[in-house]
C-alpha cells in the first residue's frame, strides 16, 4: 500500500466517514483502535458552549489537536444546561474527531436514551460513556424534575443489549445495531472506598469496556484501588483511564472540593497551590507530576484530562508529561472544514 | 423513620435471620389467604406490608423489593433511586450528595451486606425497576409465585 492508501485506511477518504472496523473491535472508532493497539491513551473533555454556534464547538475542540485520542462531550455536567452532548458529538464527527458521548441518567428515561444512542451511532459517534449524573440540585436549574429512570449500570447493560442483541429493551429488533465502544465511570476516592473495586467489577459485568475515573489527586488511594483491580483480573477485559485535573488556584481547588460532587483533593495539594508564587504554573506542574506517576501504575491504560476553563493548557500538560511517548494522535485538517459559518 | 432505618441496617445480620425464619410462615399464610379470598384482601395486605417495611426500612413500595440484596438498606431512599449504587458523589464523610444530612443509602448497603450471610448478593447487577409496579406488594407476588427472585 502506498501512503495515500494507508491514510485512506486510517482515516477514510473524508475525515467524517466511518473508519473500517478492525477484527476484534466492537466499533469503527479511533479511540478503540488506540487502546486495543496497546497505546497509552489520552482523552479530555470539551465544555459544550452556551451557544448554538457549531464553530464554537470546533474552536474549542481544536485546542486539543495532536494531544488527545478522544474528546468527551459532557451531558449537562454539574446539572447545568449547555449545548447537548449528542449535538456536540455530531459536530465533532463531521470533521473526523473521535468524540465520547456522555449519557447521564438524570435527564432522560430509557425511551429517550435508546433513541439517542441509535441517533448518535447514525451520526458517526463510536464511543458512549454511561454516567449516573449529578443531581439537579447542583446546577442552575434546581427546580427541574430529576429522571434517574436507569442507573449507570442499567444504562451500560441497555447499551450492550442495543449493540450485542440488536434489540431494544422491549425486545423489538433493530435493523442495524449501533457499533459503539461502551464505557462507564468510577470514583475510587470517595466512600465506601473498600467497595469501589466491587462497584468497578459490577460495571464491567454490566458490559463496560473502558472506564474513565473521577479526578485523581491522591496517588496512594489510586495505587491501592488499581492493585486490587489488577488482582481481581478486572483490567484484563477493560481499559481503565484515570482522571486528572488542572487546578488554577488554591481557592478554586477548595471551592471544587466543597461544591463539586465527588471531588477529593488532599490538603497537601491545596497547600502546595497556596504557597506557590505562580499558582497557575504550579497547578500545571501538579497535573504533570500526577500524570507521570499514574502512567507507571500497573493496569492503567490511559489518562482523562479534565481542565474546565483551563482547556488551553491541556496540550501543554500532555506534552510536558511525555505520557504519549512521542505518539501524535490524529487531528483534522481545519482548512477543509465546511461546517458552520465560514469565518 | 430514619433512625429505625439506620438501626435495621446496623443489624442487617439479625434482620436477615428474622426474614429467613419468618418468611416461609408468612408466605404460607398469604398463599392460603389468597387462595381463599382471591384478590379481595390485596389492599389490606399491601397496606400491612407498607406499614411494616415502612417502619423498619422507610420502604417506598417500589414493588420489586431488593432489601435482602442491598444490606437491608432500601435503595429507593436514594434520591437518584439507584439500584446499583453508590454514585460517585458520596461526600467524604459518607453522607449523601443530594441530602447532606442523610447517610448515603448505598454506603449503608455495602456496610450492611458485609455483615450478612448472603451479603454477596449485592455484587450482582440489578436492572432498573419496572415503574408500573410502584405501590404493589412484593409479598403477594411471592405468594402467587409471580416473582421468581427472592425478596
Amino acid at each position: 500500500m502506498n501512503k495515500h492508501d494507508i491514510d485512506v485506511e486510517r482515516v477514510g477518504t473524508n475525515p467524517g466517514d466511518p473508519l473500517v472496523s478492525l477484527p476484534g473491535h466492537v466499533s469503527h472508532g479511533r479511540f478503540e483502535r488506540v487502546l486495543r493497539a496497546g497505546n497509552f491513551a489520552v482523552t479530555t473533555e470539551i465544555a459544550p458552549p452556551d451557544s448554538s454556534d457549531p464553530d464554537e464547538v470546533l474552536k474549542r475542540a481544536s485546542l486539543f489537536d495532536g494531544y488527545v485520542d478522544a474528546i468527551n462531550a459532557t451531558d449537562g455536567s454539574g446539572g447545568n444546561c449547555h449545548m447537548s452532548s449528542l449535538a456536540v458529538c455530531a459536530i465533532l464527527t463531521r470533521v473526523g474527531y473521535s468524540p465520547i458521548l456522555q449519557i447521564s441518567c438524570r435527564d432522560r428515561n430509557r425511551i429517550s436514551i435508546q433513541g439517542d444512542t441509535l441517533g448518535a451511532a447514525a451520526l458517526g459517534v463510536c464511543n458512549v460513556l454511561s454516567l449516573t449524573g449529578d443531581d439537579v440540585g447542583a446546577g442552575d436549574h434546581p427546580e427541574a424534575k430529576p429522571v434517574f429512570d436507569l442507573d449507570s449500570i442499567s444504562l451500560t447493560k441497555t447499551l450492550r443489549v442495543l449493540r450485542d442483541e440488536s434489540r431494544f429493551l422491549s425486545g423489538r429488533k433493530l435493523d442495524l445495531a449501533p457499533k459503539i465502544f461502551i464505557g462507564s465511570t468510577i470514583n475510587p476516592f470517595v466512600p465506601p472506598q473498600h467497595s469501589r473495586v466491587n462497584q468497578l467489577a459490577k460495571k464491567i459485568n454490566a458490559g463496560a469496556e473502558y472506564i474513565q475515573s473521577q479526578y485523581c489527586f491522591d496517588i496512594p488511594v489510586l495505587k491501592d484501588f488499581m492493585k486490587r483491580a489488577v488482582d481481581m483480573g478486572l483490567t484484563e477485559n477493560c481499559y481503565i483511564l484515570i482522571g486528572v485535573g488542572v487546578l488554577p488556584s488554591a481557592r478554586t481547588a477548595s471551592w471544587m472540593r466543597e461544591n463539586v460532587p465527588g471531588v477529593h483533593i488532599p490538603d497537601e495539594i491545596i497547600n502546595r497551590l497556596k504557597s506557590a508564587d505562580k499558582p497557575l504554573r504550579e497547578g500545571r506542574n501538579i497535573c504533570v507530576e500526577l500524570m507521570q506517576e499514574i502512567k507507571e501504575i500497573p493496569g492503567v491504560a490511559g489518562l482523562h484530562v479534565m481542565a474546565y476553563r483551563q482547556e488551553k493548557w491541556v496540550g501543554d500538560v500532555v506534552k510536558s508529561s511525555g505520557v504519549l511517548a512521542g505518539r501524535t494522535p490524529w487531528s483534522p485538517d481545519h482548512s477543509e472544514t465546511t461546517i458552520g459559518l465560514v469565518s | 423513620m430514619y433512625k429505625v432505618r439506620l438501626w435495621s441496617v446496623r443489624h442487617s445480620r439479625f434482620m436477615e435471620r428474622l426474614y429467613n425464619t419468618a418468611n416461609p410462615g408468612i408466605l404460607l399464610v398469604l398463599k392460603g389467604v389468597t387462595k381463599i379470598f382471591g384478590k379481595r384482601l390485596d389492599r389490606p395486605i399491601t397496606a400491612m406490608e407498607a406499614g411494616v417495611k415502612g417502619f423498619l426500612f422507610d420502604c417506598q413500595m417500589c414493588g420489586d423489593c431488593a432489601l435482602s440484596k442491598t444490606g437491608m438498606s432500601c435503595p429507593m431512599n436514594c434520591p437518584k433511586t439507584l439500584r446499583n449504587g453508590p454514585c460517585g458523589g458520596v461526600r467524604a464523610n459518607g453522607m449523601c450528595e443530594v441530602k447532606p444530612d442523610m447517610n448515603c443509602v448505598w454506603v449503608l448497603a455495602w456496610d450492611g451486606a458485609s455483615r450478612m450471610k448472603n451479603g454477596d448478593a449485592i455484587q450482582n447487577n440489578e436492572f432498573a425497576v419496572d415503574h408500573r409496579e410502584k405501590g404493589t406488594s412484593t409479598w403477594l407476588k411471592l405468594a402467587r409465585d409471580e416473582k421468581t427472585t427472592d425478596e
